[in-house]
Formats: structure tokens, C-alpha cells, sequence
């Protein structure tokens, strides 16, 4: 299932098109400005397409697949003139990458551009490493992080090395292990909500597990397990405070965690 | 029992508020985890084996006519009968009626979650043949009078406390130490003189060698020779897809079987039969049934769905199963729990009355990465749900928000009002960094805080920011 993202650079200052995701765009828009600024600094020319609007996955994962095919149809269109597609989110991506062709299979033609562009679509931390090469400079920040790996992410993309690579470069930040870090959160897109009590037991044993860390932090790739989890923390009263991990690369670790005013 | 007639919401909501149950499922599923770890630690052609027990099924799914046809014939040459049993009611009755045939008072069963599946022990109880159930687990479910809540510990649900209240209560002659030893002891005293005085026995099989017309049973506690070998008539019931071209592809297939379901190298005791006794034998049945079943399996074939028959029932997908380790297998109200029982039980229940169970999964994929003949689990789950909307089993409430939704998503400009207006709506309802009290996000609010969201976009700032260069 693991596809380790290895597709050479085009160029040292390739055109990308920064897809936020619908939730990154309505709910925590600093993960988006964060996105920006990390790609820009790895040399990229980054653009905002506006006709962005969601991947589709909801649909795809509820089983209408009519309107993820449409909307895969739209987000092909929308991003397909870019050098590279990027995303800060490993969920969005592996639905770009794994399956829509499937939600195309109906249609070769559409399919076919479906694979052409899921080769260049990137999960954001997977991109800076393995295609940019890059390291943040000069980014410091005085606490302790533990590291939760959403699912999609890990094991559609092979998405595990990447942030702890990125994240060891800021100076004074130290990781603390999480026990079951490759354990789902019970986020699951529209599950916590279609079957709140389980998601809630799930997230649950998970926010145990990230006291128990003993981290300040919690960071991660994907802003609705991020949701999930932040919100469990916070209504158990606990004080670790959550960002996505592309905050905190961006230099915007101080700024407030989420669920916190703002 | 009672709790056929509740929902599947209604069980899970019983389930998750039973915290002896969070004890039994967290134990079992706990050290099954763990013990396959280390197997997996120490196996690092892992990988290849999958690989070559995964081909190994596709050819022989692919050729099923052939090595049925195969099977039958070596099988009958060794002296067994073969009967084919197109649904769980034919196979089951072939059963009652042969027990019949055999004048059978007291029948003796190995462990066989396709038993449970056909509903052979309700048969056998409707026909007044007494059953006995000799997997030590599947006693402890016989006596507790419930149905087994995983597929190789069928017992799960209970604690070890509870097995032990329960022996002291229904044993004859019952354990004084609280020991796992003395309490198997206990059940051996139970069970003893029943193995010897049955007229028939009854399993199922692992695997079905088609160039021998053998069977293959493997358990842990040696009941399958003992239930096998006393017993006048020995009836074999089995699934279609069990079938393996050869002794060397079952070997390869147990590699994988066993250190994915207990994580130990090779089972304490793996049991071939074939035929009845033969002249010169010392022992070993008069009369060697065999019962295939096919029961759903060559409509899953044409129904999408023929990669589910590579599944060799280990039990990995549900030990690594978030939703199953929060539930236990009863929620699941079938066969066959956790993710491989979410594929399952929509073919043999119908998916009207089991809608939910491949909805109720968070799509983490870890099934499919722990799964030794790598099947596609979430992909599969998948595919009921796409088939509950196109048969309009969907709720309408589901379907009117995924129609707004693509309605405004393939819309751009519409869609960033509306977003806008959304931000501004749940900002009226966030206090301290939170939403509360929001209509439509009770779901989320009852369990765990709403993060609120920023004053305004990331798009209406960008273009703001954009502007302003």
C-alpha cells in the first residue's frame, strides 16, 4: 500500500499550486499560510488556483461516487496546468493519488489524467523532503512535540520520515514518543459524527496515549485528525496544545494552538 | 437472543458502556497484537510470503470448477462422501441428516466459525442431538448460552473472572484454585467421558488439498484429534474457497495463517484427514462426510467482491481494529465481526439489515496492512457503500447534505460565500477558542470541543493579501 512519493525535480524553482483543502481554507487558514511560506522558502513558484474547492472524498467515502467523480473532474481541471500539485494533508492527497481513478473508472480518458496528475500531487511534508529537498533555517522553538501519523497519509503515501526530519531541524524543539502513533484517531471524515460514541472512545484512548507522552505538543499532517483529537484534549481539560506540523515549521509555533482564542 | 432485535447503534451503545467487555476485548485483542509483532520481527520474508499466499488463493479462486471437481474426485477415492450445499440451510440440514443416519444421541464439534455460519449449532439443538462443544473457547460460549465474539477467540467477551464464576456455577466437579490451570482442568473433567461416548464428530477445515481429497484442521488444544478419532461417522463441513492445489501451498498458507492469528511459528496441533479408516487402520472413523458449501461465495465472485475469498479467517483485521477493539464482535451481529465480518455479513445478511457495519470504519487502512493475503478491506468496505447509495438505502438526511455540498463545491464563487457565511455563523456561536451549542454539530459537541474557526478565510485573505502586492 506504501507508495514512497520519488518523482525527480523538474526544476529548481518548479511552478506549484497550493491546494489548501476545504477545511485548512474554512477553519485554520494559518495552516494554509504556513503551506505558503514553507514552499516558497524551498524555491518554489507558488500560485493559489481560485476555482479550488474540496477534493471530494466525503462523497467518495459515503458511497456517492457520482459527485466525487465530478468533483474529481473539477479539481483535475482546476490544478492539471501546474509542474506540481500540493497539499497540507495527507488525506486530501491520497484521494487524489489513490482514488480517483477509482471514482473515474467509468471514464479512461478522465482516469487517465486522474494518474497523470496524481503523480505530481504531494502531501506538503513529503514534497519539501523528498522532492525539494529542503530543511527550514532558523526556525526555534523551546518545547517538546509528540507526533500523531494520520492514516491516509502513512499508508497511502508512505508519509512517516518526512515530518520528523523537517521537525528535527528546529532548534530547541525535542520529540517525545507517542505510544500507538500510527494508530487511527477516530476522525474518520464523516465516521465521528455518523457514529459519534465509537469515534469518541477511540479519540479517547488516543488523547490518553498523548498525555502520557508527557509532550507540550501535538503535531501532525492532517488538520481534521488534528480537530478530533484537540478537542478531545481540551474538553478532558488537558493542557497539551495541538498545531499542524507546517505551523510550526513556518515559525507560527507561538501563535494560538487550535481550539484556543484567536 | 434479545440482542438480534437492537440496532447496531443500540449494541455499540450497550457495548461501549460495559467496561468488563473494554477489559476481556483489550486483553485478548492486546496480546494478539503484540504476539504477532514479534512474529512478524522475526519473519522477514513477511512480505514474499504474503505475496505467494495471496497468489495462491487468486489461482485457485480463478480456477474453482477445476480443483472442486478435483477435490471431490481424490476425496472420494479415499473413501469419503462429498456433498455440495448451495446455502446455509442445505449444509446445515446435510449435517442434521447425516447425524440422523448415524443414529447420532451426542455429536462432538471442533471449532468452525463456517459451522457457526451455516447455523449448525441451532440446527443440531432444534433436532434433539445433544451438541458438545470441545474448543475449550467454544465451551465457555456453549455454557454462557451466547454466540462466539471473534473468530479464533470465540470467548473473547468474557474475562477469565467470569469463565471462572461460570465453571463453579455449571461444572460437576469445578476448580478450587483460582488457576488457569486448575479451571482448564475443570472443563477437561467436564468434557472428558463426552469425546469418548460420541457417535459423531463434526469440524470444519483450514484448508481442502485438492490432489489428495484431504482436510486440514489446526487448533491449540489437541480437541481435534480427540473429537475425530472415537466417533463412528466423522462429518467435515467447509467453505468452497478453502480449497489449495496442494499439501505444499496449505503448508505455505499455514505459515502465514498462524503467526498472523496467535504469532506463534505453527499451531500445537495441525490435524490432516483423509477418508475413513482403512483396513489395517487402528483407528479413525466408519464414515467420512464431507459438506461444501458455497453459501454467498461464487456470487461473491460475480459481485466484485472475489478477493474476500482469499481471506484465511486469522482474525489480524479486527485484533488492529479501532472500532472493533471499542466493541467486541457481538455489535457486529453476524458470522463474522471486525472488518473482514463488515465485507462478510452484508453477503450473507443482506445489506439492508447490515447497512451500518462498512459504514462504521474510520477507512485507516490498517486492516489491509496487517491482512496476510493482503486483502483490499477498506476498498471493499468501500464498495458496500457505494452499493447501500445506489439502492437508495442511504438516510435522505445524508443525501441532501452531499448534494449541497457537490452542489456548492463545483460552483467556486458560490462556494466561498458560503463558506464565508458558515465562518461567520459558528463564529457567533464560539466562546473561548470553541464552538458551543451550535445546531447540526451536536454530534461532535456532545464528546469533544468544536476548534472554532478564524475570523475570515484563507481564501477571502489571500486575496486580500494578493491585492495589496
Amino acid at each position: 500500500m506504501t507508495q514512497p512519493q520519488d518523482t525527480p525535480r523538474l526544476s529548481s524553482s518548479p511552478r506549484v499550486a497550493l491546494f489548501v483543502t476545504c477545511l485548512v481554507d474554512a477553519m485554520r487558514p494559518s495552516v494554509g499560510f504556513a503551506a505558503l511560506k514553507l514552499l516558497r522558502d524551498a524555491g518554489c513558484q507558488v500560485e493559489v488556483p481560485q476555482a479550488q474547492t474540496c477534493c471530494g472524498q466525503p462523497a467518495f467515502n459515503s458511497g456517492d461516487t457520482a459527485h466525487a467523480a465530478a468533483l474529481a473532474r473539477h479539481f483535475i481541471e482546476t490544478f492539471e496546468g501546474y509542474d506540481y500539485v500540493v497539499a497540507p494533508s495527507g488525506s486530501c492527497v491520497g484521494m487524489t493519488r489513490a482514488h480517483y481513478a477509482e471514482a473515474l473508472a467509468d471514464d479512461p480518458a478522465w482516469a487517465a489524467r486522474a494518474h497523470r496528475l496524481g503523480e505530481r500531487t504531494f502531501e506538503l511534508m513529503s514534497f519539501l523532503v523528498d522532492v525539494m529537498r529542503f530543511a527550514p533555517a532558523d526556525v526555534k522553538l523551546d518545547t517538546s512535540f509528540t507526533y500523531h501519523d494520520s492514516c491516509s497519509g502513512l499508508r497511502e503515501l508512505g508519509v512517516h520520515d518526512q515530518p520528523r526530519a523537517l521537525l528535527g531541524k528546529v532548534t530547541g524543539l525535542t520529540l517525545k514518543p507517542l505510544e500507538g502513533n500510527d494508530v487511527c484517531c477516530g476522525f474518520g471524515g464523516t465516521f465521528c459524527v455518523k457514529y459519534p460514541s465509537i469515534s469518541n472512545a477511540v479519540v479517547g484512548e488516543k488523547a490518553e496515549a498523548i498525555e502520557r507522552s508527557g509532550a507540550k505538543l501535538l503535531l501532525g499532517g492532517d488538520l481534521g485528525c488534528l480537530m478530533n483529537m484537540a478537542g478531545k484534549l481540551k474538553r478532558k481539560g488537558s493542557g497539551v496544545r495541538a498545531f499542524h506540523a507546517a505551523e510550526v515549521l513556518a515559525g507560527m509555533g507561538n501563535a494560538p494552538a487550535i481550539g484556543e482564542e484567536s | 437472543m434479545e440482542e438480534a432485535t437492537l440496532s447496531f447503534k443500540a449494541r455499540a451503545e450497550r457495548a461501549l458502556a460495559d467496561p468488563t467487555l473494554k477489559i476481556a476485548i483489550d486483553r485478548t485483542t492486546g496480546t494478539a497484537e503484540r504476539k504477532r509483532a514479534v512474529a512478524m520481527s522475526q519473519f522477514p520474508q513477511f512480505d514474499a510470503a504474503r505475496e505467494r499466499g495471496k497468489r495462491i488463493k487468486d489461482h485457485v479462486i480463478a480456477n474453482l470448477d477445476h480443483y472442486l471437481l478435483e477435490f471431490e474426485r481424490n476425496a472420494i477415492a479415499s473413501g469419503a462422501k462429498v456433498y455440495w450445499a448451495a446455502t446455509a440451510g442445505e449444509a446445515s440440514q446435510i449435517v442434521v441428516r447425516l447425524c440422523k443416519e448415524a443414529g447420532a444421541k451426542r455429536v462432538t464439534r471442533v471449532k468452525s466459525m463456517l459451522g457457526e455460519e451455516i447455523g449448525l449449532p441451532h440446527a443440531l439443538d432444534e433436532a434433539g442431538i445433544e451438541r458438545v462443544e470441545t474448543d475449550l473457547a467454544e465451551h465457555i460460549v456453549q455454557l454462557g448460552g451466547d454466540r462466539p465474539s471473534h473468530i479464533v477467540w470465540p470467548s473473547m467477551h468474557r474475562t477469565r473472572e467470569q469463565v471462572s464464576e461460570m465453571f463453579k456455577r455449571l461444572h460437576r466437579a469445578p476448580h478450587q484454585e483460582e488457576t488457569i490451570e486448575a479451571m482448564v482442568d475443570s472443563a477437561r473433567r467436564e468434557l472428558r467421558d463426552k469425546f469418548l461416548s460420541a457417535d459423531v464428530a463434526i469440524s470444519g477445515a483450514n484448508f481442502l488439498i485438492a490432489d489428495t481429497g484431504a482436510t486440514c484442521t489446526v487448533t491449540n488444544e489437541g480437541n481435534a484429534e480427540l473429537t475425530t478419532t472415537p466417533p463412528r461417522v466423522h462429518i467435515v463441513t467447509a467453505g468452497i474457497e478453502k480449497l489449495v492445489p496442494s499439501m505444499g501451498h496449505a503448508i505455505a498458507m499455514l505459515r502465514l495463517l498462524v503467526r498472523s492469528a496467535t504469532g506463534a511459528d505453527v499451531t500445537q496441533y495441525t490435524t490432516f484427514h483423509c477418508g475413513p479408516k482403512q483396513p489395517g487402520d487402528r483407528d479413525g472413523p466408519e464414515e467420512f462426510h464431507i459438506v461444501l458449501v458455497d453459501n454467498g461465495r461464487t456470487r461473491m465472485l460475480r459481485e466484485g467482491l472475489k478477493e474476500m475469498l482469499r481471506c484465511i479467517r486469522c482474525g489480524a483485521c479486527m485484533n488492529h481494529c479501532v472500532v472493533f477493539r471499542q466493541l467486541g464482535g457481538h455489535v457486529y451481529g453476524g458470522t463474522y465481526p471486525g472488518p473482514m465480518g463488515a465485507v462478510l455479513t452484508p453477503v450473507l445478511d443482506g445489506l439492508e439489515k447490515s447497512r451500518d457495519l462498512p459504514h462504521a470504519c474510520t477507512m485507516n487502512g490498517k486492516c489491509q496492512e496487517v491482512c496476510p493475503v493482503a486483502i483490499p478491506l477498506p476498498t471493499l468496505l468501500r464498495g458496500w457503500r457505494d452499493r447501500s447509495w445506489r439502492e437508495g438505502l442511504e438516510p435522505a438526511s445524508v443525501r441532501f447534505g452531499l448534494g449541497m455540498h457537490a452542489f456548492f463545491a463545483l460552483r467556486p464563487g458560490l462556494y466561498r460565500m458560503a463558506t464565508a457565511i458558515a465562518i461567520r455563523v459558528m463564529r457567533l456561536f464560539s466562546r473561548g477558542g470553541v464552538v458551543r451549542g451550535m445546531p447540526g454539530l451536536g454530534a461532535w459537541t456532545a464528546y469533544r470541543e468544536f476548534p472554532a474557526p478564524a475570523k475570515r478565510s484563507f481564501m477571502e485573505m489571500y486575496k486580500e493579501q494578493e491585492n495589496q502586492r
